[in-house]
This record gives structure tokens, C-alpha cells and sequence, in this order.
């Protein structure tokens, strides 16, 4: 086990360079002049080549590159142009505000999921099943920043029963968990789980119908067991793949949608990236993207040793 | 045992009436929520990002800059009034010098006071490189709009000369966007820099950074609260330094809310008060809610701006006229919900610089028809032309269904019009580039909208030689000797009746001779909470929030 785990820590490191790399050169491929914040349109071409001095933009790529990731290895992504404050700091606190975010809204996806999965495949072919499967498509086929949208309109507008945007009725800086500030989470949680609860409930109902239909739940019937021990055994099998699912689940949720952070202004790292996009501002950019990638990278090597751990299996092979 | 049970009692009823009152005043604390359009709190060190609308929320109200634009008007032109100098002239000998007296007894947030030495000082910060503060990050937003500002130089504690490149009497209409920063605070903030910290430029920039996060201008707000990308908390600067400015508000809270049915969600929902540009489909509801929606005429232009190229379709007037005759602009307006102003050229009428042009734009078909048959072409022989255009951005209001409107409309009169739609902040940097670069990808009009606050801005960038890509904005090359001595002669006309009579002469050339094809003018339209009392939405970009109250 301790070699299975030191191979794939070792193999993360060739990935998060090539992670590195790639996220560096995506954003500057991009058209667009990254001094667009700092620069109105009218500034002179003097004006315009000072700034790139001043900003280092002047130096070649692999210059740019080497001395940005020798400052990322240390902990510094720069800082972000438009605000010049320091992106590791600004990235963390977004990080922290999707994590809470992504957190709620994948446990209530799993929950759902989870549920409406086992249901489906326990009960399939019945109306129980149709119902569960229904939903659960209604999950990944409905565009969600659209559905955020109807919440909005329903529940802040019509109803006004919860807020429309923001943190918490003071930003997201004094935080506690009291209903004040929860209510501020519902409406993006619930937005945000729909995906993963579809996801989770189309795997798991087609798991747990193979799952019994194997032999071995077929000797556990004839054995005398009953359906809830049963029901207990297919869970344990179907765990892996479904804590796999969750996983990359919870990563793609981590990443934070820009899409809904931005339709109901939740200070993440989605509605990060929206400004660091539009306003061009590179350091910022590029450092949230760096921090995103490695967050999955990471996320799929903790997948991968609980697998291990849960499938003994997986590590032989 | 009566007694201490007596005196507890007491006791009691003198804490509960303590924290009621406490609670009733807190709950009486006047606070208006305003949700911008802008993605994040624009910067707050007194050289504003996020375009006219930082200058509108974090400039405005928390700084005062030497001249200002007088925003206490709904029916008038917004003018130049006295800031934080009371009065200025011009040296009659050397025309490049600006003497300008201060006003005295002025006090920033933190205390120090407001003199000769901070204006040098806050000129120094985007114009001196050798100085301590100078800021890069500053000189970008504020030296473009003051193009010809070299130096300032105290004469005494309370007059102050400015030294210009050349004979400028833009300068002082220039000076509105240079925010006076308290140099005694930053200086505070330098000197709590980490001693680790040995570069004098991180150093600085450094400081900046803890000035932006606790600033101290000399506004009518201080700044109280300030969360990252999320919110920003003004209180009342009750020694304010204009009785007449003096907030009747006790806190202001700006959150930024880039989507327009989040912002009018919130504004529903009653999460705040005002939110600038509501959704234009959700106008009605928002006005059958029993809110108000404000609107006034902007200095904001919506045109084309037509290249002036060799081989461009554009070089002929008549063709120019016919463009400007074609477009239904009462129908545009309609499919707007009313939210624009019918231009008739870059400003309206009754403007200072109007100049009573001889061409007048307005609707006439049969008019647009007959100058285009003379040019040469009808229906069966239409004019090709193409136009970069953007699918969204800050200031372009609703680009793609206007300009498919536009299409439709000069089709009537012969136009073929094409379009090339690119990303906003790409149309953005081709404009700098010119329609002779690569970048214009064929096309012989560009649609970037802009503010048209200043003589500038307005209509010098667009029209002189000196200003053509990469310099400044004359995206066409529109490149003429009679604009040029117009623009001189505006530029070195010192009194303000005279400048402005200079001004008109430039405005009605350029509506005679047609550089753009003006489509419409923004509204600046902004939906309040009918709580909101004392607004005024003056004919400008800012609005002044001091003279508010809330119910």
C-alpha cells in the first residue's frame, strides 16, 4: 500500500508541471492586451509600452514562466494587476468560499443522488424506479445557472423568503453558520447539487442493478439473509465507484461555477475567474487556474488511495 | 432582601432601556445599498478602476479632486465648478502655467490637512517616476485624461502651480479626474511597511495596498468597511468641508453585482436600495413594484465610428449623410423600452458645445435614398460595408440587437451591412490599433461606444492628426487641417465662454462632415427603492450621492 501511495505521489509531480505549463500558456495565447485594467483605451503607445515594462511584460515567455512558477513553488502567484493585491491570498479566500459552497452542495447531490439511485436500482423497472430516473435526468439536463435564475425569481423575488446574492448579510469575511447567513447558501447549494445528484443517481442505479444480479447477492438470498443485510453488501461494493464519482464531483464543484457564482455574486473562485477574464488580468488568472488544476490532481490521487484502500484490487492490478 | 431584589430590578430596567435604545438608534442608522454593475469594488486608493463608474462610487464620494463637475443639475449640462480649489488662471505670459489657489481649512479623513505640498504630492504619485509613491498601477487610469499635465509646484501652502507640455485649456476640466490622496496617511502606511521589505518599489507598493484597504481622501464618505470583491461600507464624513454636501445618509454599502437579474432580483427582494443598469426586460416590473427607475440624457455616445481608410466605402459625404438619415431612431428606442436619448450629434442641443451644425440628423428615408443615388447606388447596387462590433461589454449597452436593428434600417436605404462580433476587451484593444491594422479584420466601422464628458474625449481624440492609432482613438484616421487649427484654437482659448464657442465650431464641423454614424445616446438608467429621497440625476457619467436620504 505505502508503494502504491509513493508511485502515485511521485507521478502527481511531472503532472502539476505539465499542469503549470499549460494553464501559463492557455492565458497568454488568449487575445487580448492583460494591461486592459490599467490602461484606458485612449493611452498612448508610450504610455502602454512603459506599463509592460513596469508589469514585466516585456520579457519573453519562458523568462515570464520560470520566474513565475519559481515564485509559485515558494507560495506567491503574483499579484493581480487590477487590484495589486496578492493573487495567493485573493485565490484562498475564493478557494475557501467554494469549498463551504461546493461542500453543502455536494452533500446534498450525494444525498439526493445516492438516494434516488438506490431506490431506482433496487425498485428498477417499477414506477419507483421511473420516477427516481426521471429526476435525476431532470438533474444533468437542465442548464443550472438557468435554474439558479427561476430559485432567484421564485424564492427572492416573488416570495422574498431568502436573499438573492452575496456571502451573508456582511460579506462572506464574518461568516458563522446561523440561519442569518445560511439562508444565504440555500438557493446556490441547491443550484449547484442538481448536476451532481444526476450524475450520481443515473451511476448508482445502473451499479446496483448489475450489483444484484450477480451471483453472489443470488447465494446471500439463498443463504436466508435478509434484504437489508443484502442491501448492505451492495452498498459496500457499489462505494468505491460511487465515492469515485463524488470525488471528481466535488472537484468539477470546487472549480466553482462561474456560471452560478456570478448569477447569485457568491465570492468564489468561479465568480473570480469571471472578473480575472474580463478584466485580462493575468497573474490573477493564471494563479486561480493553477490552484484549480492542482486541487484535482490532488483530490484524484486522495480517489485513488481510498479506492485502494476500500478494493484491494485495484492496487494489484 | 426586598431591597437588593429592589435594586436588581433597577438595575435590570436601566440595562433593557440601555440596549433598547441602543438597538433603536443602530436600527435607525440610515444606510443605502447600492449594487453596481462593475464585477469588483472599484479601487479605493483615489485613482479609480472600472471605468466612470469607480470615479462615480470610490472617486466621488470619498475624494475630492481640484475641480468638479457640478452634479446638482437634472435639466443643465453638467459644468466645471470649484473642488478643492476655489479659483484658478492661466500664467498671460506662459500659457503652459496654471496657477491655482486652494481652499483653506480642508481636512482629509485621517485628520492632516489638505495643502499645496498634497497636491504636489498626489501629482507626483502618476507623473513622477523618481518619487517614493509613485504608483504604476494609478498612472494608466489618470495620465491619458490629462495628457498635457507635466508638474505641479507649491507656491505657498495654499496656491499651487501646474506646469502643462502645451497651451492646454483643457487642463482644468482634465484635473476632475485627479483624486487628492492623503499623502500624511500613506506615509503612515510606508513606515508600518515590514523593514524586511528593503525595495523601495515593492515597498511602495505595498503601502498602496494597505492605503486602498483603509483610504483617506477628503470626501464627503470615509470608508468604514472594506471586504474584497464583495462589499464596501462608507460612513458619513460629517466635517465635511461643503455644508452643502454634507451627507444626510449615515452609511453607504456598495456590493458589486455584474448580472443584471441578480441585481434586479436583489433590488426585488429588497437586498438593497439602487442598482445601476437593471435588466431592460424586467423595467416594467420593477416600475409596477413601485419603484423608480432614473434616467437622464449622458454624455455616452453609441456610433460607428467610420475609417476614413483608403478604399473605404465611408469617404464619401454623401454616403456619410445617408447613414446618419437611414437609422430609425425612435424605433431603436422603442425596442430599448425607451432606455436611450435620440442624438443629434455628440452632444445635444443647448449644449455649450453645440454649435447649431447645418446637417441635422435625424429620419428621412426618401432623403437617404436620393443622396445614395447620387453616390451611385440602389437596391439592385448596394453599398457593401462591415462594421466590428462586440456581444456585450461595459458601456455598450444592448450591442447585438441593436445593431441588427441598424442593419435592418439601412437596408431600406441601399447599405449591405455587415458585421464581424468579437469579444469586448479584444474590440477594445483593436480600437487602439486602427482601422489600417490587421486587427480590424476587413472591417470600415467600429462600434465602441464612449464618454463624451470632456472637449477630449469628446471630439478631440476622433478628429486630429495628432491622435491617430497608436496615439490615441482616431481609430479612422480621420485626418483633416481645418479640425486641427479648430482644435488648436479651442486648445489655446483660456476663458471659458470663449473656449466653448471654440468647442461649438469643432462640434458642428464634425456633424457636418460626418465621422461617425451617431446611432444613440445612454440614458444611464438606474432603478431606486422609492425609500431613496434628494436624488438627482444630473446629464453626466456621476451622480452625487451626498444630498441623498433614506427613509
Amino acid at each position: 500500500m505505502f508503494q502504491y501511495i509513493l508511485r502515485r505521489v511521485l507521478l502527481t509531480l511531472p503532472i502539476m508541471l505539465g499542469v503549470s505549463l499549460v494553464c501559463f500558456a492557455l492565458v497568454h495565447l488568449a487575445p487580448g492586451d492583460p494591461l486592459v485594467s490599467v490602461l484606458p483605451p485612449d493611452a498612448s503607445a508610450a504610455l502602454q509600452e512603459q506599463l509592460r515594462q513596469l508589469y514585466g511584460f516585456d520579457r519573453s515567455y519562458p523568462e515570464q514562466f520560470l520566474s513565475w512558477i519559481g515564485r509559485a513553488i515558494q507560495g506567491d502567484l503574483g499579484t493581480s494587476i487590477a487590484t495589486n493585491r496578492p493573487v495567493t491570498a485573493e485565490v484562498m479566500r475564493a478557494v475557501s468560499n467554494t469549498f463551504m459552497l461546493a461542500c453543502v452542495a455536494t452533500g446534498i447531490g450525494f444525498l439526493l443522488g445516492s438516494l434516488f439511485g438506490f431506490v431506482a436500482g433496487y425498485f428498477r423497472n417499477s414506477w419507483i424506479d421511473r420516477v427516481a430516473t426521471a429526476l435525476s435526468v431532470v438533474g444533468v439536463s437542465v442548464p443550472h445557472y438557468w435554474l439558479g435564475m427561476v430559485l432567484v425569481i421564485i424564492f427572492s423575488s416573488i416570495l422574498m423568503w431568502l436573499p438573492a446574492t452575496g456571502a451573508g448579510p456582511g460579506g462572506s469575511s464574518d461568516w458563522t453558520w446561523d440561519w442569518e447567513h445560511m439562508k444565504h447558501l440555500i438557493l446556490p447549494a441547491l443550484t449547484m447539487s442538481v448536476i451532481p445528484m444526476g450524475i450520481i443517481a443515473r451511476t448508482l442505479r445502473a451499479l446496483v442493478a448489475e450489483i444484484l444480479a450477480q451471483e453472489f447477492v443470488v447465494g446471500l438470498r439463498a443463504k436466508g439473509m435478509r434484504d437489508l443485510h443484502i442491501f448492505l453488501h451492495v452498498v459496500k461494493n457499489a462505494a468505491p465507484t460511487a465515492l469515485a464519482v463524488m470525488g471528481l464531483q466535488l472537484g468539477y464543484l470546487l472549480g466553482g461555477s462561474i456560471l452560478i457564482e456570478t448569477v447569485f455574486s457568491w465570492p468564489g473562485t468561479g465568480f473570480l475567474l469571471n472578473s480575472a477574464i474580463f478584466q485580462r488580468d493575468l497573474p490573477l488568472l493564471q494563479g486561480t487556474i493553477l490552484v484549480l488544476a492542482l486541487f484535482f490532481v490532488v483530490l484524484n490521487l486522495l480517489v485513488d488511495i481510498i479506492q485502494s484502500a476500500l478494493d484491494p484490487r485495484i492496487q494489484r492490478s | 432582601m426586598f431591597n437588593t431584589f429592589a435594586k436588581k430590578s433597577w438595575l435590570a430596567l436601566g440595562v433593557s432601556t440601555f440596549v433598547f435604545g441602543l438597538a433603536s438608534a443602530q436600527a435607525q442608522e440610515k444606510v443605502l445599498r447600492i449594487a453596481m454593475t462593475a464585477a469588483d469594488i472599484p479601487r479605493t486608493l483615489g485613482q479609480p478602476d472600472q471605468g466612470f463608474e469607480g470615479n462615480r462610487f470610490t472617486g466621488i464620494p470619498m475624494y475630492d479632486a481640484l475641480t468638479h463637475w457640478d452634479l446638482s443639475k437634472a435639466d443643465a449640462a453638467s459644468v466645471l465648478i470649484p473642488g478643492l480649489a476655489s479659483s484658478w488662471a492661466v500664467d498671460a505670459k506662459d500659457k503652459t502655467k496654471w496657477v491655482f489657489k486652494l481652499r483653506s481649512g480642508v481636512k482629509f479623513h485621517d485628520g492632516s490637512s489638505f495643502n499645496a505640498d498634497a497636491v504636489v504630492w498626489n501629482v507626483q504619485k502618476v507623473l513622477d517616476k523618481s518619487a517614493a509613491h509613485f504608483d504604476p498601477s494609478q498612472i494608466g487610469v489618470t495620465t491619458s485624461r490629462m495628457p498635457t499635465l507635466r508638474s505641479a509646484r507649491k507656491i505657498d501652502d495654499l496656491t499651487v502651480e501646474l506646469t502643462t507640455s502645451e497651451p492646454d485649456s483643457f487642463l482644468p476640466l482634465n484635473l476632475t479626474n485627479l483624486f487628492m490622496a492623503s499623502p500624511a496617511h500613506w506615509n503612515a502606511k510606508l513606515k508600518a511597511v515590514p523593514a524586511s521589505v528593503t525595495d523601495p518599489a515593492e515597498r511602495a507598493k505595498q503601502a498602496w495596498a494597505a492605503f486602498a484597504a483603509d483610504a483617506s481622501g477628503s470626501g464627503p464618505f470615509k470608508m468604514a468597511r472594506f471586504v474584497p470583491r464583495e462589499r464596501l461600507e462608507l460612513v458619513a464624513n460629517k466635517a465635511y468641508w461643503d455644508p452643502a454636501r454634507t451627507p444626510k445618509l449615515d452609511r453607504v454599502v456598495l456590493v458589486p453585482m455584474p448580472e443584471a437579474n441578480a441585481r434586479t432580483a436583489a433590488l426585488l427582494s429588497g437586498q438593497v436600495d439602487w442598482i445601476e443598469a437593471p435588466a431592460p426586460d424586467a423595467v416594467a416590473q420593477i416600475k409596477q413594484r413601485g419603484f423608480t427607475v432614473y434616467t437622464n440624457a449622458q454624455p455616452h455616445v453609441w456610433p460607428w465610428q467610420l475609417s476614413f481608410a483608403e478604399g473605404s466605402p465611408w469617404l464619401d459625404k454623401r454616403v456619410r449623410h445617408a447613414a446618419n438619415l437611414c437609422v430609425d431612431r425612435e424605433g431603436l428606442q422603442k425596442l430599448l423600452g425607451g432606455m436611450m436619448a435620440i442624438p443629434k450629434g455628440t452632444v445635444p442641443p443647448g449644449h455649450p458645445w453645440w454649435g447649431n451644425p447645418k446637417f441635422d440628423i435625424k429620419y428621412d428615408v426618401a432623403a437617404a435614398r436620393k443622396l445614395m443615388a447620387d453616390a451611385g447606388f440602389s437596391q439592385g447596387k448596394p453599398l457593401k460595408v462591415k462594421i466590428q462590433i462586440s456581444a456585450s461589454g461595459s458601456g455598450q449597452m444592448q450591442p447585438l440587437p441593436m445593431n441588427e436593428f441598424v442593419q435592418q434600417s439601412l437596408k431600406q436605404c441601399y447599405f449591405d451591412v455587415d458585421f464581424d462580433v468579437i469579444e469586448w476587451n479584444t474590440l477594445f484593444t483593436n480600437w487602439r490599433k486602427g482601422a489600417k491594422d490587421p486587427s480590424a479584420n476587413g472591417a470600415n466601422a467600429t462600434n465602441v461606444s464612449f464618454a463624451a464628458m470632456d472637449p477630449f474625449f469628446a471630439m478631440v481624440r476622433f478628429t486630429s492628426s495628432k491622435t491617430v492609432p497608436p496615439t490615441s482613438n482616431n481609430w479612422g484616421y480621420f485626418v483633416n487641417k481645418e479640425f486641427d487649427d479648430l482644435i488648436g484654437a479651442a486648445r489655446t482659448t483660456f476663458d471659458d465662454k470663449g473656449r466653448d464657442a471654440a468647442l461649438a465650431k469643432l462640434h458642428a464641423r464634425i456633424v457636418e462632415e460626418a465621422p461617425f454614424v451617431w446611432i444613440a445616446h445612454d440614458v444611464g438608467p438606474r432603478a431606486m427603492s422609492a425609500k431613496v429621497k434628494g436624488v438627482v440625476q444630473p446629464r453626466s457619467w456621476f451622480i452625487d450621492i451626498a444630498p441623498m436620504s433614506i427613509q
